[in-house]
C-alpha cells in the first residue's frame, strides 16, 4: 500500500469497511456526511448492509440491533445527530455490545454551526446516555491517525464488550491529506458465542440492557466498572513532542493538538522550550502519565476548541502542584498556531504563579482581544 | 365391558413456548398473543431460525415466553432494531412484539419508516387502548371519552386529539406486504388472528415486505371492568373504531392457504 491523498470522512468510513464494518447506519448531518456517502456507495457493493435511516434515533438503534448480532458495525454523524443518539448508546452499553462512534464534532450548543469544534467533549468522554457506563473515546490528530484508530476502536470494542467514541471535528472530516489505508480485513466467521443468530441447536440467548431487580443491576454496574478500570490500566494512549528538556508543556487533543504541535515547533526555533503532551484517548484519560509530566515541567498550558472541558481533567491529573494556564477557542473557531505561539511566548516571559484563581477570567480578556483583532 | 379409553394428545405447550409462569394480570390476551405466535413459528419449523424483538411496556418481559433469541429494544424502537439485525442477518425471521404506546405514539417514525422502507420484518401490535405498564395512562389508541389516569375526565378529542389507526395508516406504505387489524376478544377471533400471523410470517418468509397484524386486546385491570367485560369492550367499543379486516395483502399471499 502506498499514501494516497485522502478525503478524511470518506477515509474513514473506507477505514472501517476495511476494518471488517458490515453495517453501517447513519443520517446525513454536516460535517461527517461524506462518511455516509461513502457507506452508502461501498456497503452494497461489498453485499453489506447500509441503511439510511429515518433519524439519529433510529440509526443507532438499527445499530444496537446489528450489534446484538456479533458483527462489526458502527454510526458516523455530527454534534447535533450524537444527542440524539445518546439513548441508544446508553442501550448498547448496558447491554455490553460492542459499537463505533464517530462524532465529527461541530459548534454548538444546539443548532450551533457547522465549523469544527471539540465542545462534545463532555458529553463524549463522561458517557453522554443515562447510567453509569464508560465509554472508550479516542481522538485523532490526522486522517492518518484516525484511520488507524478506527481499526483499534473496532478492536477494544470487541476486546472490552464496549461501546468505543471516534471524536473527530470538521476539521479532520474535510480536510485532504496523504493516508494509506490498511488492506481489507477478512470477515470473521462464526458469530462470538454471546451473539444472537437463532437458537439452533442451543439454548436461546436473550440480549438486554434490563435489570429489573436492583441486585442485578448492581452486579452489572460493578462488572462495567472494573472492566473500566482494565481499560484504564492497558489502552490509555498519548502522543509526545518535544517534551524530554520542557520547562513548559502544552496538554491539547485532536485537531488543538495539531496546531499546538505547529506553535512548538515555532517557540522551539527561538529557544523556548515547550513541548506538547496530546492524549489520543480522552477516555480512559492518561492521568497518570499527566500527574508524571508535572514533576517534569514548570507549567501546562491547556489549548481546546471549548471552553476547557478537557482542563478539568488536567486539573485533577496534576492536583494543583503546577500552574496551569488555558487557552480555547469557541463555537466552530480554529485557533491559529500563532495564537498559541503568543500564549508560550507569554508565559515564557512571565511564568505562571500558583493560586492565581482568574485563569479562566485572564484567558477571556486575552480572547477578547484576538476576537477584536479579527483573528 | 367397554374398551379402555386411549389418551389422545389434542393440546399442548408449543415448543416455541417456555414453560415460564406467567406475569401477565388475569384477563390479559398477551398470553393468547404469545402462544398464536408460538404456535405460528412450531408450524413453520422457524423456531431455530427467529429473533424476536421485544418492545417497553406490558410485554417488556415477552422474551422470558418465547424458546427463541429475543433482544430487548428500547421504547418504540423496535422497529429500528429488527431493521439493524435483519439487514445482515436476512435469512433469519426476525418480529417485534409492541404495544400502542411503544408502536403508535414514541415508536412512531420507526414503524413508519420500517413498512416505508419494505423491511422484511413481522410486526405484531398489540392494540389495547391504554398504556399498560405505568398504570393506565392515555395511549394514541385510546377511545374518544376513555378515562385513562392520564384522561381521567375521559379523551377529550379537542385537546387530546384522536385515535391512530395503525393498520389503515401502514396500509397506505409501497414497502407493506401484509397489513392486517384482528380481535381476541373470542375464540373465532382468535383463530382469525391465528391465520393472520401466520400469513404475516410467511410474507416475511418469501421476502414480500413488511408485515403487521394489528390485535385488539383486552386490558382489565387498567381499563378497570372484569375480564368478561373487558372482551364485550373489545367488541362493542374498539371494534367499530378499529374495523377488523385486510387493509394490505400481497397478491402471493391472498392465494396462500394455510
Amino acid at each position: 500500500m502506498t499514501k494516497e491523498l485522502l478525503k478524511g470522512n470518506a477515509a474513514f468510513a473506507e477505514a472501517a469497511i476495511r476494518a471488517g464494518c458490515e453495517g453501517f447506519y447513519g443520517y446525513p448531518i454536516t460535517p461527517s456526511t461524506e462518511f455516509l456517502e461513502h457507506m452508502a456507495k461501498r456497503m452494497p457493493e461489498l453485499g453489506r448492509a447500509f441503511v439510511q435511516a429515518e433519524s439519529e434515533v433510529a440509526a443507532i438503534n438499527m445499530v444496537y440491533g446489528a450489534a446484538c448480532t456479533g458483527k462489526r458495525v458502527m454510526t458516523a454523524s455530527s454534534s447535533p445527530g450524537v444527542s440524539l443518539m445518546m439513548e441508544g448508546i446508553s442501550y448498547i452499553a448496558g447491554t455490553e455490545l460492542p459499537a463505533v462512534i464517530v462524532n465529527v464534532m461541530r459548534g454548538g450548543p444546539g443548532l450551533g454551526n457547522i465549523a469544527p469544534s471539540q465542545g462534545d467533549y463532555n458529553q463524549m468522554v463522561k458517557g453522554g446516555g443515562h447510567g453509569d457506563y464508560f465509554p472508550i473515546s479516542i481522538a485523532p490528530a490526522s486522517v492518518q491517525e484516525a484511520i488507524d484508530m478506527i481499526a483499534l476502536a473496532f478492536d477494544l470494542a470487541e476486546k472490552y464488550l464496549s461501546v468505543v467514541h471516534i471524536l473527530v471535528d470538521g476539521n479532520l472530516g474535510q480536510m485532504m491529506e496523504p493516508a494509506e489505508l490498511p488492506p481489507m480485513k477478512k470477515l470473521e466467521d462464526p458469530p462470538p458465542d454471546w451473539a444472537v443468530s437463532g437458537a439452533k441447536g442451543r439454548d436461546p440467548r436473550v440480549l438486554s440492557s434490563i435489570y429489573i431487580d436492583p441486585k442485578d443491576e448492581e452486579v452489572t454496574n460493578i462488572r462495567l466498572f472494573k472492566r473500566w478500570l482494565e481499560i484504564e490500566a492497558n489502552e490509555v494512549r498519548y502522543d509526545e513532542y518535544e517534551l524530554d528538556d520542557a520547562e513548559i508543556a502544552i496538554i491539547a487533543f485532536g485537531t488543538a493538538g495539531r496546531v499546538a504541535s505547529t506553535a512548538v515547533r515555532e517557540a522551539r526555533q527561538q529557544g523556548i522550550k515547550v513541548g506538547l503532551f496530546r492524549p489520543i484517548t480522552l477516555a480512559p484519560f492518561p492521568t497518570k502519565q499527566i500527574a508524571e509530566l508535572s514533576k517534569r515541567v514548570k507549567s501546562i498550558l491547556v489549548v481546546e476548541m471549548n471552553t476547557g472541558m478537557m482542563l478539568e481533567d488536567v486539573k485533577l491529573a496534576v492536583q494543583g502542584k503546577i500552574p496551569i494556564e488555558f487557552y480555547g477557542r469557541l463555537g466552530g473557531v480554529t485557533p491559529f498556531p500563532d495564537e498559541i505561539l503568543e500564549e508560550i511566548t507569554r508565559i515564557h516571559e512571565s511564568p505562571p504563579k500558583l493560586g492565581n484563581g482568574q485563569v479562566m477570567e485572564d484567558w477571556l480578556e486575552r480572547l477578547e482581544k484576538n476576537i477584536a483583532g479579527g483573528r | 365391558m367397554a374398551a379402555a379409553i386411549q389418551p389422545q394428545l389434542v393440546y399442548q405447550r408449543p415448543e416455541s413456548l417456555t414453560e415460564t409462569v406467567t406475569h401477565y394480570c388475569p384477563g390479559c390476551t398477551h398470553g393468547i398473543a404469545h402462544r398464536l405466535v408460538a404456535e405460528v413459528l412450531d408450524e413453520m419449523g422457524i423456531r431455530e431460525k427467529t429473533i424476536g424483538v421485544a418492545p417497553v411496556g406490558c410485554s417488556v418481559f415477552a422474551y422470558n415466553y418465547f424458546a427463541t433469541d429475543f433482544v430487548e429494544a428500547a421504547h418504540g424502537r423496535a422497529p429500528a432494531m429488527a431493521t439493524g439485525i435483519k439487514r445482515v442477518l436476512p435469512d433469519n425471521i426476525v418480529f417485534t412484539y409492541q404495544g400502542d404506546g411503544d408502536l403508535a405514539s414514541i415508536g412512531m417514525a420507526e414503524i413508519m419508516h420500517a413498512a416505508a422502507r419494505g423491511e422484511n420484518l413481522t410486526v405484531v401490535f398489540i392494540n389495547n387502548a391504554i398504556y399498560g405498564m405505568t398504570g393506565g395512562q392515555m395511549a394514541p389508541t385510546t377511545l374518544p371519552g376513555m378515562k385513562t389516569t392520564s384522561s381521567p375526565v375521559g379523551r377529550d378529542v379537542e385537546s387530546m386529539g384522536y385515535p391512530i389507526r395503525m393498520a389503515e395508516i401502514l396500509a397506505t406504505m409501497d414497502g407493506a406486504g401484509y397489513v392486517v387489524r384482528r380481535s381476541l376478544h373470542n375464540p373465532a377471533n382468535i383463530r382469525k388472528s391465528k391465520k393472520a400471523i401466520r400469513l404475516a410470517f410467511e410474507t416475511q418468509e418469501r421476502g414480500l415486505g413488511f408485515s403487521m397484524v394489528e390485535l385488539l386486546s383486552s386490558c382489565p385491570t387498567n381499563w378497570k371492568i372484569t375480564p368478561v367485560e373487558s372482551l364485550a369492550f373489545i367488541e362493542d367499543h374498539m371494534v367499530p373504531t378499529f374495523p377488523l379486516g385486510d387493509y394490505k395483502v400481497n397478491d402471493e399471499i391472498a392465494k396462500l392457504r394455510v
